[in-house]
């Protein structure tokens, strides 16, 4: 009986998560003109109008390659910068070491709402709006990112190192033939990360992006409301372009997103 | 000839380790160089520059046109006696007061049951997960179409069973309820996981003495699992508040801080007055404030947290 509530429960929880999603793919797929009738979960007469205005409205495809190229880019520069800086700081001794750990650590607590305006500025002198490389450029490097990359790098042991030294491995050597096998789980959490949080970022393109060919899908997603603001299957239309990406990303990721999230979590 | 052989050697001796450390030196200052440089070059040039800047446009009017024109601390000045400033805190407090206890709770209850052996427990985590991964934009598009006062999904349900249907996001009153639902909503998945993995760190013989003493479920649950989830419910707690005075993109998508700025938060006013209405000073100094009020809240967290948070 106590079992029974409990999985009546947890359905119930769960249709609630993911009722949304289905609802935004059925309203995509409802004929505009019976929208006003209000909410139906059966479709009479499904039709892929709402796309083809989508398509028409912004360059979709465009949008939806900046997403990726740019959350893959992000991602790729995390790894190659956060690892790098993790192994220099788990196995180089060099003076100010903990000092300059600790500046690391401090662009941590600055919240981006901090760096947007001046952030922006720079930009605007350097003439980067609109560009690619602005998009790009907060996320090149993160100090969470070489933070949990640390941890890793610290718990392999060093007895490794010293019996590739004494073979006559050098440091980078030692780096990529040693280390990075080792760290994968963790360059696995930092990359879904990364990922997630450039695929999602809105303030900052917001800022930074104005014409629609550099445009994310977050941002031209709401740039879109204000267009239509009654034409909601094409809104929820883009709603399913931009979440589809994201939730292959997840399921392919999803041991690594829940174990390092747990991680993190400091138990 | 001899002599000099001899003498020879001396010399060497001594310069020959010298030179070797200084070339070693400058061999590992280059390691250094080549492993750290990667990062500290770009969190230099688009976190810390960016982060010193701040502090100077803050004392400066500027519209980012004109010139910059030196105030010193006018601009905190003003912001501090800005009854608009008090608006703002305000509706950021009352966003993260309905927010947390909601997510947290949420968060918890699903946390016990989903640590239980069910089955499909793997799919139903992943489910309640998924809203985490969701952009912002995405989830408060969704719920804006749910809460739609006139046809949406959520009133429609309300008024079939009788219940009042709220304007949601038409009414000053319902704005940000409105936006702490769908946030609520969204952020249950990586609460949930939090707790997931404080429960599994509890050893299991804790509960067996326990039970061995006779203590109820309900004793069980107030007596071991809270104290012992302390640390966990400590890292979920900072985290949140960290983020709910952050919080902009569902405000900015849901509502746009209306209607007529009953949900403008700290940061849409950061927005607004820097792109809106050209004060790039204020709202400098307005993040430095923010800034400010997240820092002591978290010293203070960290500070109390030795009178709640147990470490097993």
């Amino acid at each position: 009986m106590r079992r029974f509530a409990l999985y009546a429960a947890v359905l119930v929880g769960a249709a609630i998560m993911l009722f949304p999603f289905l609802w935004t793919v059925i309203t995509s797929i409802t004929p505009e003109g019976s929208l006003a009738d209000g909410p139906t979960l059966i479709v009479d007469n499904p039709t892929l109008d709402a796309y083809r205005t989508l398509l028409d409205a912004m360059p979709i495809w465009r949008i939806l390659v900046n997403s990726l190229l740019i959350a893959l880019a992000s991602t790729v520069f995390q790894l190659i910068t956060g690892a790098m800086a993790a192994y220099g700081f788990a196995r180089l001794q060099f003076p100010l070491k903990n000092v300059i750990f600790g500046c690391y650590l401090a662009t941590l607590m600055v919240p981006l709402q901090v760096l947007v305006v001046p952030l922006f500025i720079e930009m605007k002198t350097l003439n980067l709006q609109d560009t690619y490389f602005a998009l790009l450029a907060p996320t090149i490097a993160s100090a969470f990112g070489v933070f949990l990359l640390r941890q890793a790098v610290t718990a392999v042991p060093t007895e490794l190192d010293e019996a590739a030294t004494i073979d006559g491995a050098g440091h980078l050597r030692i780096f990529t033939t040693i280390v990075l096998p080792l760290i994968r789980p963790a360059l696995a959490t930092v990359a879904v990360f990364a990922f997630m949080g450039s695929w999602n970022s809105f303030l900052w393109p917001l800022v930074v992006i104005r014409s629609p060919e550099f445009m994310t899908l977050p941002l031209g997603l709401s740039t879109l409301q204000g267009q239509f603001t009654t034409q909601w299957d094409v809104v929820m239309a883009g709603s399913v372009v931009s979440i589809v990406p994201i939730a292959i990303v997840y399921l392919l990721a999803q041991r690594h997103i829940i174990a390092g999230v747990a991680h993190t979590g400091i138990k | 000839m001899s002599t000099s052989t001899l003498a020879r050697p001396k010399p060497r001796q001594s310069q020959q380790p010298a030179a070797k450390r200084r070339t070693t030196s400058w061999k590992k200052l280059g390691w250094v160089l080549f492993f750290l440089l990667p990062s500290a070059i770009p969190l230099t040039l688009f976190t810390l520059v960016p982060m010193v800047s701040s502090l100077w446009v803050s004392l400066h009017k500027w519209n980012l046109i004109s010139p910059m024109e030196w105030v010193g601390l006018d601009n905190y000045a003003n912001l501090l006696t800005d009854p608009m400033t008090r608006r703002v805190f305000l509706h950021t407090l009352i966003y993260v007061a309905g927010y947390l206890p909601l997510v947290y709770a949420g968060g918890l209850g699903l946390a016990l049951v989903l640590n239980q052996k069910l089955k499909g427990r793997a799919f139903l985590r992943a489910t309640y997960f998924l809203p985490v991964v969701t952009s912002w934009v995405v989830v408060a598009l969704v719920w804006k179409w749910l809460l739609n006062p006139a046809n949406g999904l959520v009133n429609q349900v309300l008024g079939a069973v009788g219940l009042p249907t709220p304007g949601w996001w038409t009414d000053p009153q319902w704005a940000l309820p409105a936006v702490i639902l769908s946030s609520a909503w969204k952020d249950l998945g990586f609460v949930m996981v939090i707790l997931l993995a404080g429960l599994q760190a509890i050893p299991s013989d804790v509960y067996e003495a326990a039970l061995v003493d006779g203590a109820s479920a309900w004793q069980r649950f107030w007596r071991i699992t809270l104290p012992l989830l302390s640390p966990s419910t400590f890292f979920v707690v900072v985290i949140s508040l960290i983020n709910g005075f952050q919080v902009f993109d569902q405000v900015y998508v849901m509502t746009g801080g209306g209607p007529s700025g009953a949900s403008q938060v700290v940061v849409g006013q950061i927005y607004d007055l820097t792109f809106r209405y050209g004060r790039a000073g204020e709202a400098s100094a307005l993040s430095w404030i923010l800034f400010a009020v997240i820092l002591v809240i978290t010293v203070v967290q960290i500070r109390g947290q030795r009178k709640w948070v147990h470490y097993a």
